[in-house]
């Protein structure tokens, strides 16, 4: 009963921040020097094509009222507008991109979590001994390599030089779509064949941006879980006598999540990021490719819409990782403060 | 000077420079003598020394020119002459690099200029006035940090007009919200201290508080933790570069070597390889230095990353 009232609250949080988006996405495109009616019409196009364009995107008006049509639009229709440049509904759009986009992240902060977490935890209670010097330079390493440039290297040695894994695309067949998440499609399909090559063709991007998520994750990991086992309650439980698996998974695992999830929380908005310059260079087609050809081409409904959808997730992200926190420590939704 | 040091003729100016200093001088202390004990840190202090020291004399030391096009040179691999090779156009690789660290420090210092003035000033009236300031401000930042931070940088770079100026007003538009929080944390700690209290029942105004007390409060935590986001501003400013949002060809910014070496690099990796390098070197040595300041302080202050 709390819990609901709580994401009630916090999700009415979310209308004032989406709002202030949508005006900040609009002045920029306000101040953009170029004609944006201009650049979508083409070189060619003659006066009274540009002019209708600007009609019809109400680039005329002043600056309100274009937030104003937007907003009507979304809020009555649920309508994002057409891109300027493909000629689709952007709503069309995005859902075409944001699959590809989801999956790459989701399968990024997987790995991430499924390495970084217990590569942590052994680094904190092998404290000062190789294993948690290793771990140490790889979480470094992690955090400190440019993710465009590790994803480089990563096509250098395992496609060039070694030819182990495709380094562009998606697919390279064609299935039917159903979801739009190739991985999921194949398996609807009953295509194995498929699916093997859309999972190969995950690996390598997957796997470069949850390097760098996974340096942050081991050492967040690492601190916490060091401070926790020194705290008195972990000391009582081993006077106890308790099996060692049993204090750490139990007593010590348990508070020392903490910090990590905050950190995954705000990490998955960075992922966002991250697949820009992925999508980039793996000729992944997501929304992060999406965006940056939009920005590109001045594409004002596409841009609007891509920033909408970006800032959802991200606020979406935080929020989840709240509710996790007040289902671990029930004291944060009574307003008190987590350890 | 101010109202409430004239009680006191014989204090020199120097000796309230000193003290009002105070703060600063005592944190970069103990940032030395914690540095001393570590010898990773020591390794980071080394690498970013290096770092600096190519940002200042790389130009002078730079065997060729940058931009000089010699064809017939195109794509020789590193060896004696050419060190780190040469790119598509013949030109050293070793040399251009040399000239780009500089970028990175004046993208640096651009952020510094623009954004951390704004988080003093906007996150002291945020945290001291309180009310309805409080509100916009913070909603505002809400508003900016709900964005993925290289999107936002992107669609700045790009209403600019794409170059490594702009690119840099950019990521500044993007950081300050962070300098905002930071000060207003501290100002609003500092709000609740007793000598804070004692000003206020003396009469001192808002701005006489910031002035005193929240700015030699809130100078410390924000150089330390600048010195230490530099690492991300320059990752930042290559991955703006390295998406055309940021320094144009021929500018030899480490970013965009990167990229233009892209293409090429199956029969030349060298031209992309060394430059991104040099990226993971000087941001390594950053968070070197970073980790150390974590175990001294406990605590980090989360900063967007965009790398």
């Amino acid at each position: 009963m709390k819990l609901r009232n709580y994401i009630l609250r916090r999700l009415s949080l979310l209308i004032p921040v989406i709002l202030g988006v949508l005006v900040l996405v609009f002045v920029i495109s306000y101040v953009i020097p170029a004609d944006p009616a201009r650049a979508w019409a083409g070189p060619r196009a003659r006066t009274e094509q540009i002019e209708a364009l600007r009609e019809r995107y109400h680039l005329n008006d002043p600056i309100y009222m274009q937030i104003y049509h937007y907003l009507k639009n979304l809020i009555l229709h649920f309508d994002l507008g057409v891109s300027a440049t493909s000629g689709r509904p952007v709503l069309t759009d995005l859902k075409a991109f944001f699959p590809a986009t989801f999956e790459l992240a989701f399968f990024a902060f997987v790995l991430a979590i499924v390495i970084g977490i217990p590569l942590g935890v052994i680094s904190a209670l092998r404290r000062n001994r190789p294993t948690d010097h290793f771990s140490r330079v790889v979480a470094l390493a992690g955090v400190s390599t440019p993710l465009f440039w590790s994803a480089l290297i990563m096509q250098y040695f395992f496609y060039y030089k070694l030819g182990w894994v495709p380094a562009f695309g998606r697919l390279s067949v064609e299935i039917n779509r159903y979801t739009g998440f190739v991985l999921l499609d194949s398996i609807l399909n009953g295509n194995l064949s498929a699916l093997g090559d859309a999972a190969i063709r995950l690996i390598l991007p997957a796997f470069t941006l949850a390097f760098y998520t996974m340096g942050y994750l081991v050492r967040i990991t690492r601190g916490s879980m060091l401070e926790v086992l020194e705290s008195e309650y972990v000391m009582t439980a081993k006077a106890k006598g308790l099996p060692r698996r049993i204090v750490i998974y139990r007593h010590a695992l348990k508070n020392a999540i903490i910090p990590p999830i905050t950190v995954l929380g705000i990490n998955f908005g960075w992922l966002l990021s991250g697949t820009v310059l992925l999508e980039t260079i793996f000729s992944w087609p997501g929304m992060g490719r999406y965006a940056a050809g939009s920005i590109v081409q001045v594409d004002l409904p596409a841009m609007v819409g891509f920033t909408l959808v970006a800032a959802t997730v991200m606020i979406l992200s935080n929020l989840v990782v709240d509710i996790f926190y007040s289902i671990i420590d029930p004291r944060v939704r009574v307003g008190g403060k987590a350890q | 000077m101010t109202r409430f040091s004239e009680g006191f003729p014989f204090r020199s100016r120097y000796r309230i420079l000193k003290r009002r200093l105070h703060p600063i001088t005592k944190e970069f202390g103990l940032t030395l003598y914690v540095l001393r004990k570590s010898t990773l840190a020591v390794v980071g202090a080394l690498l970013v020394g290096l770092f600096l020291f190519l940002a200042a004399f790389g130009p002078k030391i730079a065997p060729y020119d940058p931009y000089e096009v010699k064809l017939p040179d195109r794509f020789i691999s590193p060896s004696k002459g050419h060190w780190f090779g040469t790119d598509k156009m013949g030109r050293d690789v070793l040399s251009r690099m040399l000239h780009g660290a500089g970028y990175s420090i004046r993208a640096g210092l651009i952020v510094l200029v623009i954004a951390v003035p704004v988080g003093i000033i906007l996150g002291g009236i945020a945290g001291l006035f309180g009310g309805w300031r409080d509100e916009t401000i913070m909603r505002i930042t809400d508003v900016f940090l709900a964005f993925p931070s290289l999107i936002l940088a992107m669609s700045f770079s790009a209403a600019l007009g794409p170059s490594l100026f702009n690119a840099m007003i950019a990521l500044s538009i993007v950081w300050w919200p962070m300098y905002t929080r930071l000060v207003r944390g501290q100002a609003l700690s500092v709000r609740e201290m007793s000598y804070v209290e004692a000003a206020r029942s003396r009469g001192a105004g808002n701005w006489y508080l910031v002035r005193r007390h929240v700015l030699p409060n809130c100078l410390s935590p924000i150089l330390v933790t600048f010195t230490l986001d530099m690492g991300w501003i320059i990752t930042a400013t290559a991955a703006l570069s390295f998406l055309g949002f940021g320094a144009q060809p021929p500018t030899p910014e480490w970013g965009r070597m990167v990229s233009d070496g892209r293409i090429y690099l199956m029969q030349a990796w060298w031209v992309s390889v060394f430059p991104g390098l040099a990226i993971a070197l000087t941001v390594l040595g950053f968070n070197l230095l970073r980790l150390t300041e974590v175990k001294w302080k406990k605590k980090s202050v989360s900063s967007p990353s965009t790398g």
